[in-house]
């Protein structure tokens, strides 16, 4: 079944959800938010758009596997965990950019973690959700 | 001590895991990886065990948050010990299951998860808090979940259920155990709990507190009444697989029931007779469901049960010659078991079942290997001077010092039943011509040597180990000497965590 209006809303809606995931993603550190809700968000608007468009369909603007996503984000993740032991600190220490960059904030290997966190979400669920719905009986 | 880098155990494994999930679906690569990065962490183990034995126990406050706030990862000597064996089993089982696991186990992620797995246990072995623990558990139950499902069969579906049923029950009682301690005493760092729980008055709430760890604990290590899971589902996945759940898996139980029992609960009357009733049941239950086994790897799964229960006795007597006898049994299980199973799996290779009435010959075609595999049943046996021997005598000595008469007969028990399985083992196996009507398939026979060799040098590595373990019985003694004086005397270890100021109260 495919709805118009639905397809219509989900154009506007993937960019606007795609923006705030990344808005609760930024903020996590010292706010509610983070990289897994971030995350969530994020995967919920792909699956908006597998709802109104198909499957098929979002599996071509993502142009990759959901799957090669949590590779990269475990290793984004676990390099920012490692990274701190290479300045004699313990692992999974803060390590921050001493400048505030405009509109982020400031910038540490924090954010990093939190990122990894944010592409194994998505790479997860749209993995789980890809695979349930392409099953055919 | 501070060290930064006693996580690398860890972190090895981790970032194995990582580069064989980009390197997803190209199995050569994969094993390759797996049995580089297995080495590697063989190496990382040797040298924090080697700086462990030199300098004394270290530690490392994650993200420099001060222990009691923050998360403490402490190597001593136990914790390291267990991280090289770890390490070891890894690395021959990594290498066994180059060849001994189907292509299509590949496929779907197996040296991944297997990483997963090694990099759960180690951080189980290392972690100093509770809740960490946990979280370590957790990691390592939903790696062994994936490697006993994968590959689908109803069989193994069947016990991979059980086995997660069971495994989500001690989850839950530990996880409410360690909700009911930090309740009462506001702490999760096991060096802060072990003088707050000592200095709490309430002692009758700490017994029933430490109940919940015991069930906990007591299903993961597979202890009577609770040990049903093992059985009935350590025969379903390959033998890779299974080598490093019967090597590793229950002796995690183990290493935390040593832990937490000598850290935080100090075992009392009614602990340490609960301890030893559950230890001589087990024993006798274990032997009795080995007897009556005919498929091998079945067999063996009892005899872990068995086991285990020689290991939960020296607990429940608690002194320092029971405490040894013990960590040694520990160390020669570990080694032994995980070896069992690679044989099991080295068997079927060879004839195509496990069922001991339909096999048969293997001395006459397999002599040198036949051999060896003598030796390492030997060793769990314990025939002296084998590595299942030393710790025997330390046990049945405090045994008798102790007046523990039910739990000597059930050593006695529990020795003859393991000699009685295995001799029949061997006679059924090894000497027994192949029965009549019954067709051998003999993969091994086809491979290239240096397939053949990766099948036979795990086997080969593990029993020297073991031999090691016998012969040099010396070593392993002052190294267990050492672990169980930790274990007795836990102020040196609230000390390497806390400071002097810990005390000071």
């Amino acid at each position: 079944m495919r709805s118009i209006i639905l397809q219509t809303a989900t154009r506007y809606l993937l960019p606007i959800l795609l923006l705030f995931s990344f808005f609760l993603l930024l903020r996590g550190h010292y706010y509610p938010g983070g990289g897994f809700v971030g995350g969530l968000v994020a995967s919920i608007a792909f699956v908006l758009h597998s709802f109104a468009n198909g499957t098929e369909a979002t599996m071509k603007i993502l142009k990759r596997k959901p799957l090669s996503l949590i590779p990269v984000g475990l290793g984004i993740s676990a390099v920012s965990v490692v990274l701190p032991t290479f300045f004699g600190l313990p692992p999974m220490t803060g390590l921050w950019w001493e400048e505030k960059v405009p509109v982020i904030g400031m910038i540490g290997s924090a954010l990093f973690f939190d990122l990894g966190v944010y592409l194994v979400v998505i790479g997860v669920v749209l993995t789980i959700l890809f695979t349930i719905s392409l099953t055919k009986d | 001590m501070i060290d930064n880098h006693i996580l690398a155990p860890v972190f090895i494994h981790l970032f194995t895991a990582i580069i064989q999930l980009i390197a997803w679906r190209k199995t050569v690569s994969q094993r390759f990886l797996s049995v580089g990065g297995t080495f590697i962490g063989l190496l990382i183990a040797i040298r924090l065990f080697a700086k462990v034995y030199t300098e004394g126990s270290l530690h490392m406050n994650a993200s420099n948050w001060e222990a009691p706030f923050g998360i403490v990862f402490v190597a001593d000597l136990l914790s390291s010990t267990m991280v090289l064996l770890t390490s070891i089993a890894g690395f021959a089982v990594s290498i066994f299951s180059s060849v001994g696991l189907s292509r299509q186990r590949m496929l779907y992620g197996y040296f991944p998860i297997f990483h997963f797995l090694l990099m759960g246990l180690n951080g189980a072995f290392l972690t100093g808090d509770i809740f960490n623990l946990y979280v370590w558990f957790e990691v390592v139950i939903i790696s062994s979940f994936v490697l006993m499902t994968l590959g689908g069969r109803k069989a193994q579906l069947e016990g991979a259920v059980k086995y997660m049923a069971m495994n989500i029950l001690a989850s839950t009682f530990f996880l409410t155990g360690i909700g009911i301690l930090y309740g009462i005493t506001g702490s999760l760092n096991m060096a802060d709990l072990a003088i707050k729980i000592r200095n709490f008055d309430n002692k009758a709430l700490v017994g029933i507190t430490s109940i919940f760890f015991i069930l906990g604990f007591g299903i993961k290590s597979a202890v009577f009444p609770l040990y049903y899971w093992l059985p009935s589902s350590y025969h379903t996945p390959p033998s890779a697989v299974a080598a490093t759940f019967g090597g590793l898996l229950t002796k995690l139980g183990i290493y935390a029931i040593l832990r937490v029992f000598s850290l935080i609960f100090i075992p009392d009357d009614f602990t340490r007779t609960l301890f030893m009733v559950l230890a001589v049941l087990t024993v006798i239950t274990g032997a009795f469901g080995a007897l009556i086994k005919t498929n091998i790897r079945r067999m063996f799964s009892y005899l872990i049960v068995c086991h285990i229960g020689f290991m939960l006795g020296g607990i429940a007597m608690f002194t320092k010659l029971a405490l040894m006898g013990t960590v040694f049994y520990l160390i020669h299980d570990i080694m032994v078991k995980t070896n069992m199973f690679l044989i099991a799996g080295f068997i079927r290779m060879v004839s195509g079942t496990m069922d001991m009435q339909k096999l048969g010959g293997l001395y006459k075609n397999y002599p040198l290997i036949s051999l060896m595999i003598a030796l390492v049943l030997f060793s769990l046996v314990g025939i002296p001077p084998l590595s299942g021997f030393w710790p025997k005598i330390y046990l049945f000595q405090e045994a008798f010092v102790d007046k523990q008469y039910f739990f000597i007969a059930a050593l006695i028990i529990g020795s003859l039943v393991t000699m009685y399985v295995i001799a029949k083992m061997w006679a059924d196996v090894f000497w027994k011509d192949v029965p009549e009507g019954v067709a051998i398939e003999d993969k091994y026979k086809d491979l290239p040597l240096f397939k053949k060799l990766l099948l036979v040098v795990p086997i080969l590595l593990l029993c020297s180990v073991t031999l090691y373990i016998g012969f040099n019985a010396e070593n392993i003694i002052i190294v267990v000497d050492r672990i169980t004086n930790e274990l007795l005397d836990t102020s040196p270890y609230i000390r390497n965590v806390l400071g002097d100021k810990a005390f000071e109260q």
